[in-house]
């Protein structure tokens, strides 16, 4: 069926900025309200118009739905779709940007210009997880840097100078060789349609380069560039340092969107590219994948607890947690990649939720310094209990969301590598050692700082905010299938694929050496 | 058969007649208050040329013996250098008013130099080639040094004209040597005689010769010197000049030589047009970085980008062409916005080139601060704008030909070099609150050229307005 829901949904936001950009006049307070209320109203129709999509995609279908496709300058092709894959990340965007929209009712500087920024950046997110095209994935992954490049910079903190440039250039420079990568796709299989792509054979025959041997050749060397723009973008250690920065330095909305949306953007490059176009490179590779995800897991779990800044530690622990999903991954079984999936959708919502309280405390006290606070659950009992259960979450207690990634990656990935499992089960430990101590810190025992003592719990507004993500943090907690259900046949046949290559790989290389 | 070869080169009469009628009138009418008027006359007839040329015959024409080629490939380049010359012209009398430099000579000389380019670009013969060349170097040399009260704009003109002699004598030795071991001047002549495989030595230490001079005039490491100097002393109107039509011209002649005289040794050269245009790129965009003059910026700005259409040539195919001639109009296009938005900074009714007084322009002028940051990274090749499409087509012709190094080498430049654009975005939207601000005045000409520039980059990503077919076409002449 040839509709253009996927087109309309992915560019609804952008012209909602651009009618922004071009009708609202004014800086008093009506006009930034005005703005405010426009936003938030194109967000969420942004969002009921994607339950259409929801609604239309079919999960037993494997292949790419609602696929639209036509011509584009130099060659190109401009063609959306999803697939069991990205679908879920699609809604995952457009159900958090109205939630970041009404987070933001408290900015007072320059809010047109803040409206318009989030606006793009989710049509930008959005065109992500649809694009087909190579080049499409490209424009729109890089573009996204844009506008939160502006986020950070207009609307950061006091160091929000550094963290911006960190920020863009680390995540362009490792792009510009995903890039060159995807030049050399194109030299070699002459398309950029994803799809074509992921069924054309890259050559994985070894060669050497200046005397080192690549195992896997030219599909090794893909798989590095493509590597080298995921994995700054998930962000896995030891690339992960502009992250933290970024996170603190970013307004709460700002920080929201990064950890809810764009660092689900390195993940899903790694199913959507690394797995299906490479995988003798990623086989070659995987060991690799491995420990550094184990020591991402462990290395950011120990420097979160030292950690004096509330944002900075969850900022960690969000490294942490993306080490789980990039196991997964590359454990490349159903379980390990089902995990991987829904690891990222709950992260999204977990990491987001726990921002926005950050946020909560950041706009009533203007500080993160965790020993600034204490005791706050004298005054905020309300807060407390939600701060509790997406501590919990993060942690991966049973009955949230949070744990059935966890257990998912951890069974995935012990049936590849146990001593990596056993690594990256410690990280669990550490993760409720410095999930609680924050809580500790901040919320228990008695309410002795003077500043503290006209704090107030939350409003309506902010419930309002967070009750959507306490509903899907417990329900996917305790009903996973509705994620699983429509990812599991397309992670199916991911795998299988990649197993069929790997095998097939192993045969021809064993042929090679025979002859 | 002197009538078929005046058809063919009717473009340049008729534009050098112009130029002489236009320098009688200005003598005898009222020297500089006929300047304005003089210059939207001249850039009026740039667009009249244009389309005459863009309209006349297809196909390939020659004249005079094979001196002059009137092709595909030369149409498109005269067409992009008409339009861009008669776009800087529009932009130019409110700067030059403002620091009475309203000289009726500016606009001919602009003709005149334009009627070199067109020579150039059409020069079927050694000869032809460096008349061409000469008549537009003569005429930027003096244009340079216009603000003849200012010890930059004087130092601007020499430096230009003993390096650019020196670059021409260089070009000269070349065609010499090439001459006498090939025996002709003539491009059939030389590539009969280069044959297919590789050159004699004498020959190629001609081609090296000519290729130095020539890239020179593109302004490609190592003959960039005097890039940046020229830039900054020159004034605002002619920098952008610069900037734009002579480059293009270059790039075309450049384009031009490789091709018919040396086309079918394409091993022999590739090479060194490969490592002038990794060199362009890491100068452009590691000098750029120190810099607090937005003019010297641009000149290693254009250095860099003079790097990324040499990757295009250094390919030595037809795609490869016809990615640099792609690249040069984004390129153009995007540089003649970039100006625009330059002549529009003003303090005191004086205008001023520091980098620091852009601090916080997005308050004072939010639609001139949007237009400057899609400029801006339209520069710096960030999609989704234009940038990263010229960007895209030079990647692709490189690593046909299998200059995958390049191709790799080029990207790291490219994500140096988003820093400095980067720079002046922060200093625009997040730096310090500004100490004096920038004069708040209305020019609707330059925003509107600056809107229309930033406009293209972001629109031209749904539609490249044909210009891929025309430089396909255009490049399938070259390389017949």
């Amino acid at each position: 069926m040839d509709t253009l829901l996927l087109s309309f949904v992915t560019f609804a936001p952008a012209v909602a900025a651009l009618i922004l950009l071009v009708v609202a006049r004014g800086e008093d307070a009506a006009a930034d309200l005005v703005a405010k209320r426009f936003a938030l109203a194109a967000t969420g129709f942004t969002f009921l118009i994607s339950l259409f999509i929801l609604a239309q995609f079919d999960p037993e279908n494997t292949g790419f739905q609602m696929v639209e496709e036509a011509e584009w300058i130099m060659g190109l092709k401009y063609k959306m779709g999803v697939d069991g894959i990205s679908v879920l990340f699609v809604m995952l965007t457009t159900f958090m940007m109205p939630l970041v929209i009404a987070a933001s009712w408290g900015v007072k500087t320059r809010v047109k210009e803040y409206m318009i920024a989030f606006l793009f950046l989710e049509t930008l997110m959005l065109g992500v997880f649809m694009a087909l095209d190579l080049v499409l994935f490209y424009l729109f992954f890089e573009a996204g840097l844009i506008p939160m490049f502006l986020i950070i910079g207009i609307w950061g903190g006091a160091e929000r100078i550094y963290a911006s440039f960190k920020f863009f250039l680390y995540t362009f420079l490792g792009s510009v060789l995903m890039l060159v990568a995807m030049v050399a796709m194109f030299a070699e299989a002459g398309t950029t349609d994803i799809p074509s792509l992921m069924i054309h054979q890259f050559d994985f025959d070894s060669f050497s380069i200046l005397g080192i041997q690549i195992v896997g050749g030219m599909q090794t060397l893909l798989f590095l560039a493509f590597f080298a723009s995921f994995a700054v973008k998930m962000p896995m250690w030891p690339v992960h340092t502009w992250l933290p920065d970024a996170h603190v330095q970013a307004p709460t909305a700002g920080s929201v969107v990064l950890a809810a949306i764009l660092l689900k953007m390195g993940g899903y490059g790694f199913l959507r590219f690394s797995l299906p176009m490479f995988p003798v490179g990623s086989e070659v590779m995987t060991g690799f994948v491995f420990w550094l995800s184990a020591i991402a897991i462990v290395y950011t779990s120990l420097v979160a607890l030292v950690q004096e800044d509330m944002k900075k530690l969850i900022a960690y622990s969000s490294v942490a947690h993306m080490g789980y999903v990039t196991m997964g991954i590359f454990a490349a079984n159903q379980q390990g990649v089902d995990g991987a999936i829904f690891q990222m959708l709950s992260h999204g919502f977990i990491s987001g939720a726990l921002f926005l309280c950050v946020g909560v405390v950041y706009d009533r006290m203007h500080t993160r310094q965790i020993d600034a606070y204490g005791g706050l659950v004298n005054n905020m009992p309300a807060y407390a209990l939600i701060f509790m259960l997406f501590t919990m979450a993060n942690v991966g207690l049973p009955g949230t969301s949070g744990f059935i990634g966890e257990f998912l990656t951890l069974v995935g990935i012990f049936q590849v590598n146990t001593w990596v499992a056993v690594v990256a089960t410690s990280g669990v430990i550490l993760s409720a050692a410095y999930a609680f101590w924050l809580y500790r810190r901040v919320m228990m025992g008695d309410l002795i700082k003077e500043s503290l003592r006209a704090i107030t719990d939350l409003t309506r507004q902010e419930k309002l905010i967070f009750a959507p993500l306490i509903i899907m943090t417990i329900l996917l907690g305790i009903y996973p299938a509705l994620v699983l259900d429509m990812t599991g046949p397309s992670v199916q046949a991911l795998v299988e694929n990649f197993h069929a290559a790997t095998a097939e790989a192993g045969l021809s290389n064993k042929l090679a050496a025979s002859q | 058969m002197i009538q078929a070869d005046l058809n063919v080169i009717l473009p340049e009469i008729l534009l050098s007649l112009y130029a002489m009628f236009a320098l009688l009138g200005g003598v005898y009418g009222g020297k500089d208050r006929l300047s304005v008027p003089l210059i939207f006359a001249t850039a009026g007839v740039f667009v009249i040329l244009a389309f005459i040329v863009s309209g006349s015959s297809n196909g390939t024409q020659t004249a005079f013996g094979g001196m002059f080629i009137n092709d595909g490939f030369a149409r498109f380049s005269k067409v992009l250098i008409l339009v861009s010359a008669a776009v800087v012209l529009i932009i130019s009398p409110d700067y030059l008013r403002s620091r009475k430099l309203l000289h009726f000579e500016y606009p001919i000389l602009i003709a005149l130099s334009v009627v070199g380019m067109m020579m150039m670009v059409s020069s079927g013969d050694l000869m032809s080639l460096y008349m061409g060349l000469e008549l537009q170097s003569l005429c930027l040399y003096v244009v340079a040094s216009m603000r003849r009260d200012s010890l930059k704009s004087t130092e601007a003109g020499l430096k230009y004209f003993v390096l650019g002699a020196l670059a021409s004598g260089l070009l000269l030795y070349g065609a010499s040597l090439c001459y006498g071991y090939a025996g002709t001047t003539s491009f059939e002549g030389i590539i009969a005689a280069a044959g297919d495989d590789h050159a004699d030595v004498g020959l190629l230490i001609g081609l090296v010769m000519i290729l130095s001079g020539l890239a020179f005039k593109v302004s490609a490491v190592p003959f960039h010197m005097w890039t940046p100097d020229v830039y900054e002393g020159a004034p605002t109107p002619v920098t952008a000049f610069f900037a734009t039509a002579p480059k293009v011209a270059a790039m075309a002649l450049f384009a031009r030589v490789m091709h018919d005289a040396f086309g079918g040794i394409v091993g022999d050269w590739q090479q060194v047009v490969a490592l002038i245009s990794v060199l362009s790129m890491y100068l452009g965009a590691i000098a750029a970085i120190g810099q607090s003059n937005i003019k010297r910026l641009m000149a290693y700005s254009s250095i860099a980008h003079m790097g990324y259409a040499l990757m295009g040539l250094a390919s030595g195919t037809a795609y490869g062409v016809e990615a640099m001639l792609t690249y040069m109009t984004i390129y153009v296009t995007m540089n003649i916005g970039t100006f625009a938005f330059i002549l529009m900074m003003e303090r005191d009714g004086q205008p001023v080139t520091d980098i620091a007084s852009l601090s916080m322009l997005s308050r004072a002028a939010p639609g001139k601060a949007l237009a400057m940051l899609v400029l801006l990274f339209s520069l710096a090749g960030v999609p989704p704008s234009l940038g990263f499409f010229a960007k895209w087509g030079v990647w692709n012709a490189a690593l046909d030909a299998g200059l995958i190094w390049l191709v790799v080498a080029s990207a790291v430049a490219s994500g140096i070099g988003a820093y400095y654009y980067l720079r002046i975005v922060y200093l625009m939207y997040f730096g310090q609150e500004p100490q004096d601000a920038l004069d708040r005045r209305r020019a609707p000409i330059l925003g509107t050229v600056m809107s229309v520039s930033a406009l293209v980059m972001v629109v031209g990503v749904v539609s490249l307005f044909g210009i891929e077919g025309a430089a396909e076409a255009a490049a399938n002449t070259l390389l017949r």
